[in-house]
């Protein structure tokens, strides 16, 4: 078989340990029709390879220092037939059987390999999982998210959710409000809200989720409506029904 | 409450008493001053209320424990208590013997009791102390089968904490992560894999020895060490330093097994690996006023992505010593900023000494 320039495959191989890139390095080298776009040492430089090179295969590592595999998922979204590569992990190995993508088990075998490629060579153009759906299964059960990720151009920002103030719902996006700053996620409001800590955060209108620790006060506001000033003094709307979330909290706390 | 009150076995106890009341019995009718009938009348309810005060012994003995006082102290508490006691009972028998003489059948008993009162002060004398030393008795085997039963627990626990650490020493993900290594090198370069694959087994074997040890040598814990190093010197390359500040003193030091490779293990696994240039590890053992002290330090991003089974690996040190040394062991966790430090204190003890 030939193939033309334009049908090769654009590879990234993503592991912070040079010896376990080198595995799929060589590996792939039996696979004339895949090229190796590049290769990077972290999640960061993953996010930025993506972007540059527009790769159709990616091979991740799931632990990695700074940005997980599922972060570096989360940020550069489903389009891309992605092949996980992991020493050992039974939550994340759980995801990829509900959403069949596929997966790798350090030490790494030929055949399964072999097999992995030909599977998400199939796999192109075929609509995936979304990122989020994919990464909510792999948390593990009766955990919520303890930092977010976001993503602006190749730079990516990492929130830690107690320093979130408040997010807010912007069409697709949602905006993150921490540090004074605001960031752009996308990411439904429901879906930030079903990964967060009900005890910590509150959805006080179909817009707002808030932190229940930057709640300064509550003061009324129109006929239904009121207002909840934040320790820093943004007011944001609570809604009837999220008002009777947000007092359930706050008793509760007493 | 009382152990005999506690217990239901109030009657028994006072069983006890009848061959006491019977010799009171036979002690005040000898002379011929007071008949059988005249010295039972007077005894025997004597005696009974005598039993349930001597139950008070119990409370003076609990609070004089006998390890905590001097002889002389015991001697002259538990006498004073004793002469007191046996005073205020002897008073009990007047009032009784003053109101029976009243009756028409008693009549003059008063008058005949009283050559053998000095009877009744000496055996309650003897009475109490008697009943002293048999709460002593009693309060003793109560404090060994206690003893007993808490060893017992300890040493339950101990088991179980070292069966854990032992299971948990062999860490899937490193040994995972190793063979990919070895893979990896057998085509870059086949004599290192070799190396890593001696590596590897060295590391294994010395694990299982050691684990199966009650003490061993810091040094020995030390080569361990070297190899669980050289390994992942292997999967990290430049981003894993090393930094060691060992004492020769400590070398000698006996440890339970398995204590110090977790340490770091942990420092790489949590520390290093999360960092994308990586960072060093310090190590530092100093024995000092025969206190073996250790520290592990290392680099560490506050940020990185947890990672699961975080901190088991000194949970599990933590409940060995704990095991061992009960609170004479220590181990102390300091995370500011960029930099995580684990502290370990415990006795130095020494092949010669044991």
């Amino acid at each position: 078989m030939s193939h033309s320039p334009e049908n090769r495959w654009r590879a990234l191989i993503v592991d912070d340990e040079e010896l376990a890139r080198h595995v799929i390095r060589e590996f792939l080298q039996s696979h004339s029709e895949i090229e190796v776009a590049a290769e990077c040492a972290n999640g960061m430089e993953a996010v930025k390879a993506v972007a540059e090179h527009k790769p159709n295969l990616i091979f991740l590592d799931v632990q990695m220092p700074k940005l997980t595999g599922f972060d570096v998922l989360e940020l550069i979204g489903t389009d891309v037939p992605v092949i996980f590569v992991t020493a050992y992990d039974q939550y994340a190995m759980r995801a990829f059987d509900v959403h069949a993508v596929d997966y790798l088990l350090k030490p790494i075998g030929r055949e399964r390999f072999d097999a992995a490629v030909e599977r998400a060579k199939g796999r192109l153009g075929e609509k995936m999982p979304s990122a989020h759906e994919l990464s909510a299964a792999a948390r593990p059960p009766q955990q919520f998210v303890e930092r977010l990720v976001v993503k602006d151009g190749t730079k990516v920002t990492l929130i830690p959710v107690v320093k979130l103030d408040y997010a807010e719902a912007q069409d697709d996006y949602v905006a993150l409000a921490s540090l004074g700053k605001k960031h752009l996620k996308q990411q439904t409001i429901a879906g930030l809200e079903a990964g967060l800590n009900p005890d910590s955060f509150v959805r006080i209108h179909r817009s707002y989720i808030v932190n229940l620790e930057r709640v300064a006060r509550i003061e009324p506001y129109g006929k239904d409506t009121r207002l909840a000033i934040l320790t820093d003094g943004t007011r944001l709307p609570v809604s009837r029904a999220g008002y009777a979330r947000l007092k359930a909290l706050l008793d509760e706390r007493k | 409450m009382h152990p005999l009150l506690a217990r239901n076995r109030l009657g028994l106890y006072l069983l006890g008493w009848l061959p006491l009341a019977a010799i009171l019995v036979l002690l005040m009718s000898t002379g011929g001053a007071l008949s059988w009938l005249e010295s039972s009348v007077i005894a025997i309810p004597l005696c009974v209320v005598y039993a349930f005060i001597c139950l008070s012994a119990w409370y003076t003995a609990k609070s004089a424990p006998i390890r905590r006082e001097t002889a002389l102290r015991l001697i002259g508490v538990h006498s004073l208590a004793a002469a007191l006691v046996s005073y205020f009972w002897m008073g009990i028998g007047w009032v009784l013997v003053a109101s029976l003489s009243k009756t028409s059948a008693f009549q003059g008993l008063d008058r005949r009791f009283s050559p053998q009162a000095p009877i009744l002060f000496g055996a309650g004398y003897l009475l109490y102390s008697l009943s002293v030393a048999s709460q002593y008795v009693i309060l003793s085997l109560e404090a060994s089968r206690e003893a007993e039963a808490r060893a017992l627990e300890t040493s339950i626990q101990a088991r179980d904490a070292e069966l854990k650490a032992l299971k948990a020493q062999i860490n899937p993900h490193f040994l995972f992560n190793s063979l990919n290594s070895i893979s990896a090198l057998t085509s870059i370069d086949p004599s290192r894999a070799r190396d890593m694959c001696v590596l590897l087994g060295d590391f294994l074997r010395l694990t299982l020895g050691l684990g199966e040890k009650a003490s061993v040598r810091f040094s020995e814990e030390l080569e361990l060490l070297q190899k669980y190093m050289a390994i992942e010197k292997v999967r990290f390359g430049d981003r894993l330093k090393m930094q060691q500040t060992i004492q020769e003193d400590s070398k000698t030091c006996l440890l339970p097994p398995l204590l110090l490779q977790p340490l770091v293990e942990n420092a790489v696994k949590h520390g290093i690996a999360g960092l994308p240039e990586g960072g060093e590890i310090r190590l530092a053992a100093e024995r000092q006023n025969g206190r073996l002290a250790i520290v592990v330090e290392n680099s560490w991003d506050p940020e990185a992505p947890p990672r699961r089974s975080g901190g088991m690996g000194l949970k599990n040190v933590q409940r060995r010593l704990e095991a061992r040394y009960g609170k004479d062991a220590s181990l102390m966790v300091n995370a500011e900023g960029e930099l995580f430090q684990v502290s370990l204190s415990l006795p130095a003890e020494s092949e010669e000494k044991t």
